[in-house]
């Protein structure tokens, strides 16, 4: 029997696993930031401890750092970056800090800097880990106490999830992106029908996609519950890599293609789980309530709760409404909002900041509406500067911000007011989870990008080619 | 982490689906650096409005829940961000069991690795729970961690299934890097014969 992707590279990092008991993993790259490992790292200092690999961990500072210059003047969030800073300097931990050029969203330097490797195990005290999976990597969330394990040992144990097959079949239309893609597939599955699996994403689609498309789709597998989500790596994933800082060179490049290339799942290889997502038939997405499987295409209208045969469902979605500001039945395109923000690990790498500003170009945001762009690394940020993209969003009536997750969850001063809604490129549509009292709606950047010029919902399939 | 036998205590019902911990614990209170106090802002933004008052009809305020050790949920309860926060803020309130028909893979194990017991029933086995404890306002419930039991307000006794390693862990309140070091030779042997295909500090 052939093996899938995510049992090759398990099996390569499997310490011990004895039977009955979890598996302790090795893990090739932890990447950590300022808010999940403060505790981890006092554990730590605690036990008398030290990091085993500092050479294979990377911090970073994105949760809570502002995106406008000068400095940081929320007390807590600069004792927190400051907590980071001093614990990298005692651990040993090299650590891209505000201002280094290197900073960002540890989901988008991990790729640009060529860590993120097909083959690795990869885990960060942050539930999109699952983004580096778009390079065939299994990477993973996981929490505090498995931080400080992970630092302590360069080690995690784990049971051994099942997995789920996810095809993509048929061609996407012009204007229906990755995003919709992902949106539409947790809108299939449910935000629970991932739990305990890792989902393995295939089909021509995928193939179509660039690494930065494949970050999307991957970048949302928690939202459907699964911890981990991954691409086969391909001919595709190769150039991305090729010549970056962290990427090997020469012989150990040519050695590198060799085992990466053994890596896709085998003709026969069996998945505990098999879906599939009709492509062609996805229109552009929009999430309407509380959590990302509350979805719906552009053309579509607000759900009517009543529909809902899950009584549970029923009450959730009433709730949802009630809270959104919404009536069922509502046309998307009737939604009007008041903000717009593109950005976070999902969407805020240059190419989809290059989506967004054709869109926008030589046009005007719409009376009333604020409209955010926080490119998601420095990189990413000078990258679109020497392209002259901070000027088409800028011209537009855009904000130009520094790099950071920003409005993805406001922990930093961007943030929604209460009854604000919002357009945004982000993963998450909870309550309160871009202000307390926000009205959240997960779109591609395109659609948010449209929605920023009409001040409500349109179809970007209907915008002039 | 302290060990974790039995619980006897009051229960409180929070009957929603999909409760994410972005809910448990709003991302304001994220940049503390300690491990301890979340209690007071457990559910802070359903638990308190704007003027920091207790909102009428929240299960938590409501004062037959008060000092409740056994939480009943929905399912899929604590889906969403990794935050270990919601673990350690459920435990500081005064929670020592959450039953609820299925978790969010982080958070069950974060209640895993920080001494709260995450149990899972069939969903009926829950909806049973809280009918039951919602006719008998105030009254108690047992969790057996040793014994795998529930013993609901009515006397029934339910059986529910928990990870070995973990139970263990818990029963016995053990550190999980202790345990793992136990094995630091094979830790050695896998590191010597894998060498890395990546190097931060070499960038």
């Amino acid at each position: 029997m052939g093996k899938t992707l995510f049992e090759k590279i398990w099996e390569a990092h499997v310490v011990r696993e004895p039977p009955g008991e979890p598996a302790l993993l090795w893990v090739d790259l932890h990447l950590v930031h300022e808010v999940t490992s403060p505790q981890a790292f006092e554990g730590l200092r605690l036990a008398g401890r030290r990091v085993r690999r500092p050479d294979l961990t990377l911090a970073t500072m994105d949760h809570n750092v502002p995106t406008l210059p000068g400095p940081i003047t929320d007390p807590l969030a600069r004792a927190q970056l400051d907590a980071l800073r001093s614990n990298c300097e005692e651990f040993g931990v090299p650590l891209y800090a505000t201002g280094s050029g290197r900073e960002g969203i540890v989901h988008v330097i991990g790729p640009e800097l060529g860590l993120t490797q097909p083959g690795l195990t990869i885990v960060c005290g942050d539930s999109h880990t699952s983004t580096h999976g778009a390079f065939g990597a299994l990477a993973f969330g996981i929490g505090t106490s498995e931080v400080e394990h992970v630092l302590a040992t360069q080690t995690l144990g784990q049971r051994r999830p099942k997995s789920m097959l996810v095809r993509f079949e048929g061609e996407a239309a012009r204007g229906v992106t990755a995003k919709d893609l992902i949106l539409g597939a947790i809108g299939q599955l449910g935000v629970a029908g991932g739990v305990g699996h890792v989902l393995e994403y295939a089909g021509a689609a995928i193939r179509g996609f660039s690494l930065e498309s494949r970050m999307t789709i991957c970048n949302m597998s928690i939202e459907a519950g699964a911890r981990a989500g991954l691409v086969a790596p391909d001919e595709t994933t190769f150039a991305y890599l090729e010549g970056r800082p962290g990427s090997p060179t020469g012989a150990a490049w040519e050695r590198a293609l060799d085992r990466w290339r053994a890596l896709p799942s085998d003709p026969a290889a069996v998945y505990d789980s098999e879906v599939e997502i009709d492509v062609a038939s996805l229109a552009p997405q929009v999430t309407w309530g509380t959590n990302p499987g509350m979805v719906v295409p552009v053309t579509g209208r607000v759900p009517d709760p009543a529909e809902s045969a899950d009584p549970d469902d029923r009450a959730a979605a009433e709730r949802a409404l009630d809270y959104m500001g919404l009536r069922p039945g509502t046309p998307i395109q009737e939604i009007r909002i008041d903000r717009v923000f593109i950005g976070s690990c999902t969407n805020a790498r240059i190419e989809d900041l290059r989506i967004a500003a054709e869109i926008v170009a030589g046009k005007k945001v719409a009376p009333g509406v604020k409209a955010l762009v926080v490119p998601g690394s420095a990189q990413v940020k000078a990258h679109a500067e020497a392209d002259g993209l901070d000027r088409l969003f800028t011209d537009a009536g855009f904000e130009w911000r520094n790099a950071g997750c920003s409005m993805c969850l406001g922990m930093n001063p961007d943030v929604l007011a209460p009854g604000e809604r919002c357009a945004s490129t982000s993963n998450r549509n909870f309550e309160g989870r871009q202000g307390p009292g926000g009205r959240t709606h997960l779109v591609s950047p395109a659609m948010a990008a449209a929605a920023a010029l009409a001040g409500h919902f349109v179809d970007v399939r209907e915008l002039d080619a | 982490m302290k060990a974790v036998r039995r619980v006897t205590g009051r229960v409180a019902i929070l009957d929603r689906p999909d409760v994410d911990t972005d809910q448990i614990v709003p991302k304001q209170f994220l940049k503390r650096i300690g491990r301890t106090g979340y209690g007071d802002v457990l559910f802070f933004d359903w638990r308190y409005d704007e003027q920091g008052q207790p909102r009428q009809g929240f299960a938590l305020n409501d004062p037959a829940f008060a000092g409740a050790k056994v939480l009943l949920a929905g399912r899929n309860f604590g889906c969403g961000s990794s935050r270990e926060h919601a673990a350690w803020a459920l435990s500081d309130y005064g929670f020592d069991v959450v039953i609820a028909p299925s978790f969010g893979d982080i958070f069950r194990t974060n209640a895993g690795k920080t001494g709260l017991v995450a149990i899972v029933l069939p969903e009926r086995e829950v909806k049973g729970l809280m009918e039951s404890v919602d006719l008998d306002r105030g009254s108690e419930l047992t969790v057996d961690l040793e014994a795998r039991t529930v013993t609901a307000p009515d006397g029934r006794v339910l059986g529910f299934e928990f990870d070995e390693t973990t139970r263990h862990r818990l029963l016995h309140g053990l550190d999980d890097i202790d345990l793992t070091l136990e094995h630091a030779d094979e830790i050695a042997a896998y590191e010597a014969a894998h060498p890395s295909p990546v190097d931060t500090a070499a960038l």
